[in-house]
């Protein structure tokens, strides 16, 4: 075949897997994949092979192994210039779906990243796929460039393109043909890639922490095991410094979301207790500038800001909350009648409230033409929310009555309780 | 005084929470009770013996406070009446209410003192001249809902103190007195 002419052989191990390269992650596989240049009749055409995507390459091994069968190949991505997107068109629709890309070749037609001229080469994806998601993961490992990590590592193994990029794209600045469509395809593709690099590191990192994760998921694993040894076979007597290492763990462990390995039945895992009083010190000031009482939303918004990155659950602010019944903190949480739960001021009683509300609906105007929630917002320095909670609770103890009309909801003084029917008439 | 008609509304008539009917169970309790006296003073007053629901009644609306009684207000309100034997739905649907500003016995002891006051013991008269005669001018009586004197007679009638019949003529049917 003349398929080595043109493209470098993929080596295979002896059951036929592909030998990959060091740090060579395969990521994606498809079969029936035809392999060709439309535009080029002297290029191999490779039918219904396994098409291999990797982070390196992209590999094309034949069907099946008989002695006829051609040669597995490779293309290594590096020389990959340019990858189309899938046309869509109501012909795309029903015909196989191709993927279309340019690769650098040789004067001879030879794919080689250090090429001068391309070719355009059509993958024909016969099988069952998801040319979309194919295509996704194609263009994510050519803006990796996980190949490049790797050489520049490498010691010297490979001469010239060692160098790093630099100096090879100056150096193909000056030969690469700037006319013509392969021109302006490969322009577009540089400066693609110049503003992208930042991205590019990114995503190399997120690969180095993603491949130390299962490291990491392994030591809290052996962590665990130990601390759930530790407590069993753990004497009446045991050491004070102990104790405090075995609680530093619990705490590491919960916080990188590990259940705590201590039963259930102890008095409220030790990160609640310090959740919570974090939490009583933080709120402290909100609850100021707020007027005594503060919606738990509200809290749960601003607990988790303030904390930056080791958010909190909305069960593990409850759950803080209520611990503050055991503790002697100023704070305390309350639910109203309507499910609403607000964190209060202890100083902050209700009949303080209501002596306020009070006062504020005997004034004349008020007397004349009640009061809203807003206006007991201003005068309360709470949240309108808030505000019209504590009236709704006035109204219950009989405190206030309501008006509800096309002028809204306003509450006033009851004087129901106070009408005399012998009485009613000035 | 604010008045409607001849009728001297009460100061809390003014009140607009009045007109919205309160949740809190007490405070309901004391609204309910307000509306009902409220209701059968007018009605007696301007001897009224049907609200329809669906009308303006005057007396569910306060123009110069711009408020209102809601439909279910009033329901509440009348069926309020209803439970106390004062008053009674005339459809299932709920629409219209009689107005028993006086019980049907107290309109039949009215009948009875009416018949003695004017010493027709032994007399004959139809119903309509019991409702709208020369006699009646004055008493409660003149004025009655045409079904409510019926059912006043009709009791009266169980009681052997009068009989109904039919007239000669077809429109009105006559009551001799045996009291």
């Amino acid at each position: 075949m003349a398929a080595g002419n043109y493209l470098p052989t993929a080596e295979l191990t002896a059951s036929g897997r592909p030998v990959l390269y060091p740090g060579e992650i395969e990521s994606s596989l498809l079969s029936s994949v035809d392999l060709l240049s439309e535009e080029n009749p002297n290029f191999p055409h490779l039918k219904s092979g396994l098409l291999i995507l990797t982070n390196h390459r992209l590999l094309w091994l034949p069907n099946s192994t008989p002695a006829s069968s051609p040669t597995p190949v490779h293309i290594p991505l590096s020389a990959v210039s340019h990858i189309f997107s899938l046309k869509k068109s109501i012909k795309s629709v029903f015909s196989t779906p191709r993927i279309r890309f340019q690769v650098s070749v040789t004067s001879e037609g030879r794919v080689d990243e250090k090429g001068l001229r391309s070719i355009v080469i059509t993958l024909v994806l016969r099988g069952k796929s998801d040319p979309e998601a194919f295509l996704g993961k194609f263009w994510e490992a050519l803006k990796v460039r996980a190949w490049e990590e790797i050489k520049v590592g490498a010691s010297g193994a490979e001469a010239g393109s060692s160098s790093g990029p630099r100096s090879g794209e100056g150096s193909l600045a000056l030969r690469v043909p700037v006319v013509g469509v392969a021109g302006i395809l490969r322009k577009e593709q540089e400066m693609w890639e110049s503003t992208d690099k930042s991205l590019q590191d990114a995503f190399q990192d997120l690969n180095a922490l993603m491949s130390k994760a299962k490291e990491m998921v392994m030591l809290a694993e052996k962590m665990r095991l130990k601390l759930l040894a530790g407590s069993n076979n753990q004497a009446t007597g045991a050491a004070e410094d102990e104790l405090g290492t075995k609680e530093e763990m619990q705490d590491w462990l919960l916080s990188v979301g590990i259940a705590s390995p201590v039963t259930k039945e102890s008095a409220g895992a030790l990160y609640h207790q310090q959740l919570s009083r974090q939490l009583a010190d933080f709120v402290r000031i909100p609850l100021e500038r707020a007027g005594g009482t503060i919606n738990l939303i509200d809290v749960y918004c601003l607990f988790n800001r303030a904390r930056g990155t080791e958010l909190i659950s909305p069960d593990d602010l409850l759950q803080a909350c209520s611990l503050w019944e055991k503790f002697d903190v100023p704070v305390m949480l309350r639910k109203f009648d309507s499910g609403v739960m607000v964190i209060q001021n202890k100083a902050h009683s209700d009949d303080e409230v209501f002596a306020r509300i009070r006062s504020l609906v005997t004034k004349p105007d008020a007397l004349q033409s009640g009061v809203s929630a807003s206006d007991a917002a201003m005068t309360l320095g709470v949240a309108p929310a808030m505000a019209k909670e504590y009236l709704l609770t006035a109204e219950g103890k009989g405190l206030l009555c309501r008006d509800i009309s096309p002028d809204g909801f306003r509450f006033y003084i009851n004087l129901f309780q106070d009408i005399n029917s012998d009485d009613v008439y000035l | 005084m604010q008045k409607l008609g001849e009728f001297k509304l009460p100061h809390f008539f003014n009140y607009p929470p009045y007109f919205t009917l309160q949740p809190v169970r007490d405070t309901r309790e004391k609204q309910v009770q307000l509306w009902k006296e409220l209701i059968i003073e007018y009605c007696r007053a301007q001897k009224v013996f049907i609200i329809g629901l669906e009308e303006d009644f005057p007396l569910f609306s306060n123009r110069a406070i711009e408020r209102s009684l809601s439909h279910e207000a009033r329901v509440a309100f009348l069926s309020a009446l209803v439970s106390d034997g004062r008053a009674e739905w005339t459809d299932k649907g709920h629409k219209k209410c009689l107005i028993l500003w006086h019980r049907i016995q107290e309109w039949a002891d009215l009948i009875v003192h009416f018949v003695k006051e004017n010493g027709l013991e032994d007399n004959v008269m139809t119903v309509e001249e019991i409702r709208s005669g020369t006699e009646s001018r004055g008493t409660e009586l003149y004025g009655i809902d045409r079904s409510v004197l019926m059912r006043a007679l009709k009791l009266l009638e169980h009681k052997g103190k009068l009989v109904i019949f039919k007239g000669t003529s077809t429109d009105d049917e006559g009551v001799k007195f045996s009291l």
